[in-house]
């Protein structure tokens, strides 16, 4: 066989992802049988037992443990297509709750820890007294913290995106602290003390060097940011009670055992999450090309 | 330095005594200090302490035991500042409870409900976080082996693992604890699917880390894969998989917690994060987060042990 055996492509990824994909879906319809099988049991009993009245029933539950893919599509397009954007029946309604406290978190987290990291960077002592503590927070559960921030600052007449975005801020300034803490000291002896012998101030060297170097840490880390800001928005719903945005629809489901809703939001909170590191990806891209970098 | 200066100890000392005696006396008054007296100290006190770190870090060429004493005493001295401000602050601002509760009355309740804050740590960190960051990693290692014997799959799973691990999978949680039960099994299930990616996209890259050389050279030995992969590239991933295993430590406790959120039996760091929120208990809910803290950090170091153990032979550590 090795004579008419394929080479694929070195970087050639779409067959293989594409057949694990398939591999997945034919996996995930035989399963719907056995996890089905104990709600799928009334309906059964009403026809003949045929293999073919079985899959149809156990790929068309209301309820079911494990819902088909085309059932979960089905619910994706009916709350997004079908329904007005500015209706609580719409995923997208949703779906921008969670993305405005997200970017919100993501914004506020990023400056916050730019500025950590400008500051860490230039007072020494800040340097050796607070980083250990910031790398030493990375170890503890912090979204532990997540209701008591919307109970307390609710208590104090805060509700709605702030809380909420709060969270994420909280969640994504460690990792972009600690990246730009390395980024902005990424610069080489040979490079500092160039621009010593030019006599520039503390603030052309930060503008000048330290920054324009940074950038690679600050994108990568940017990219975890804006994926555990999302996590945040999301957890930071649960506790309010399931209002609105993704969490509320992953509570909501949860409590009436909908398990399309379920997954359906998680389909959404899925392509957001693709869609916002690619964008942080794509503002990496075009910043590269401003720069003067060569892909 | 110039010989006017009193002795650095000295100087330090004083500082401190200075300091301490100013806490001590603010914390033993505070509330009964009004205003702008316990603003002024504290801003005193922490004006103080920053003097003491400034001089300490401004220090050079210090002896190794002393420099290593250094690096930890001006940590600790800034989260001591940090704990004391903040002590003094509720207590002289007569801040409620329900807002933010002292350390020392987190501390007070902290002592009293050891009994609970045991049983949680026991349904979520010894029958949730430890079962699944185990079983987690380990099928995500096992995986990476697979993916590394056959590498069409690995051409496959690679990019769905990048892209798992920037979805929000704690999402999940209400699926897992729909299938699983209310109990430790869907809190389990939940970390499994956590921890299972990181770990495949990081032993993915260490079994590529071994250099073209060393494998050369095991071919030239006639070494088998099985001997390469034992002797030579599983010792080679061993760094990536012990920044896997860290990165898991902390992911599973954020998976155990945030699943409980949706349901279990009435016992759980979470469960009881969540309870004692909405009765406005803040200081059960502190005292819950300072044991988590401490358990995390606490596991995240033993693996940090483990590492420098297993892989004393890289770089970063060779340096030191």
């Amino acid at each position: 066989m090795t004579g008419t055996r394929r080479r694929l492509p070195p970087a050639g990824h779409l067959l293989p992802v594409a057949t694990l994909l398939a591999v997945l879906l034919v996996v995930w319809y035989v399963a719907c049988l056995p996890m089905n099988a104990v709600v799928a049991e009334p309906r059964l009993r009403e026809t003949d037992g045929s293999l073919a009245e079985r899959l149809r029933i156990s790929w068309s539950l209301e309820r079911a443990v494990l819902p088909a893919p085309h059932q979960i599509a089905e619910e994706v397009w009916r709350t997004v297509f079908t329904v007005l954007p500015t209706k609580p029946r719409s995923l997208l309604y949703h779906c921008w709750i969670t993305l405005s406290s997200t970017l919100l978190g993501f914004l506020m987290g990023s400056v916050l820890g730019i500025g950590l990291a400008i500051a860490i960077v230039h007072v020494r002592t800040l340097d050796k007294s607070l980083m250990p503590w910031i790398i030493a927070s990375q170890t503890i559960p912090i979204l532990a913290v997540a209701p008591m921030v919307i109970v307390v600052l609710g208590s104090i007449g805060l509700t709605g995106l702030v809380p909420k975005s709060i969270i994420s801020t909280y969640l994504c300034f460690f990792p972009v602290t600690i990246g730009m803490v390395k980024g902005l000291t990424s610069p080489e002896i040979m490079q500092l003390d160039l621009m010593r012998t030019y006599n520039a101030s503390a603030g052309q060297v930060l503008q000048k060097l330290r920054w324009p170097a940074s950038l690679p840490f600050l994108f990568a880390s940017l990219k975890v940011a804006i994926a555990i800001a999302l996590v945040g928005a999301i957890v930071g719903e649960l506790p309010t009670g399931a209002q609105a945005g993704i969490g509320a629809r992953l509570l909501n489901g949860s409590y009436y055992g909908q398990t399309t809703q379920i997954w359906a939001a998680l389909v959404a909170a899925s392509v957001m999450a693709a869609g916002l590191v690619a964008g942080v990806g794509f503002a990496e891209r075009v910043t590269g090309r401003m720069l003067g970098g060569r892909p | 330095m110039s010989s006017t200066r009193l002795p650095l100890w000295f100087e330090l000392v004083l500082r401190m005594v200075v300091a301490g005696g100013l806490g001590a006396f603010l914390l033993a008054d505070a509330p009964g200090s009004t205003g702008i007296v316990l603003w002024v100290s504290v801003i005193l006190v922490w004006a103080l302490a920053w003097s003491i770190n400034s001089r300490l870090t401004s220090l050079e060429g210090l002896a190794k035991p002393l420099e290593r004493l250094r690096d930890v005493a001006v940590p600790a001295l800034f989260g001591l500042t940090l704990l004391f401000i903040w002590e003094a602050i509720c207590k002289g601002a007569h801040v409620p409870l329900v807002l933010l509760p002292a350390p020392s009355d987190i501390w007070a309740k902290l002592v009293v409900s050891l009994p609970t804050l045991w049983a949680d740590l026991v349904q979520t960190f010894i029958r949730a976080v430890i079962p699944g960051w185990m079983l987690g990693s380990g099928a995500g290692f096992l995986a990476a082996i697979l993916c590394d014997r056959v590498p069409f799959l690995k051409r496959g799973l690679l990019p769905l693992g990048n892209l798992m691990a920037a979805l929000p999978i704690v999402g999940v949680a209400p699926i897992m604890v729909m299938w699983f039960g209310f109990d430790w099994p869907s809190k389990v299930a939940v970390v499994v699917i956590m921890t299972f990616f990181p770990m495949l996209v990081n032993a993915l890259a260490g079994l590529e880390a071994a250099g073209h050389l060393e494998r050369d050279l095991m071919r030239s030995y006639g070494a088998s894969w099985w001997d390469t992969l034992v002797k030579l590239r599983l010792p080679a991933a061993l760094p990536f998989v012990f920044n896997a295993l860290k990165i898991n430590s902390t992911l599973a406790f954020i998976g155990a917690i945030v699943a409980e959120f949706f349901g279990t039996p009435i016992v759980g760091m979470g469960f009881r994060i969540s309870t004692e929120v909405g009765r406005l208990a803040l200081d059960m809910v502190w005292a819950e987060i300072a044991v988590a803290a401490l358990v995390g950090s606490a596991f995240y170091g033993l693996l940090a042990l483990a590492e420098r153990w297993a892989t004393f032979w890289h770089p970063s550590y060779r340096a030191r």
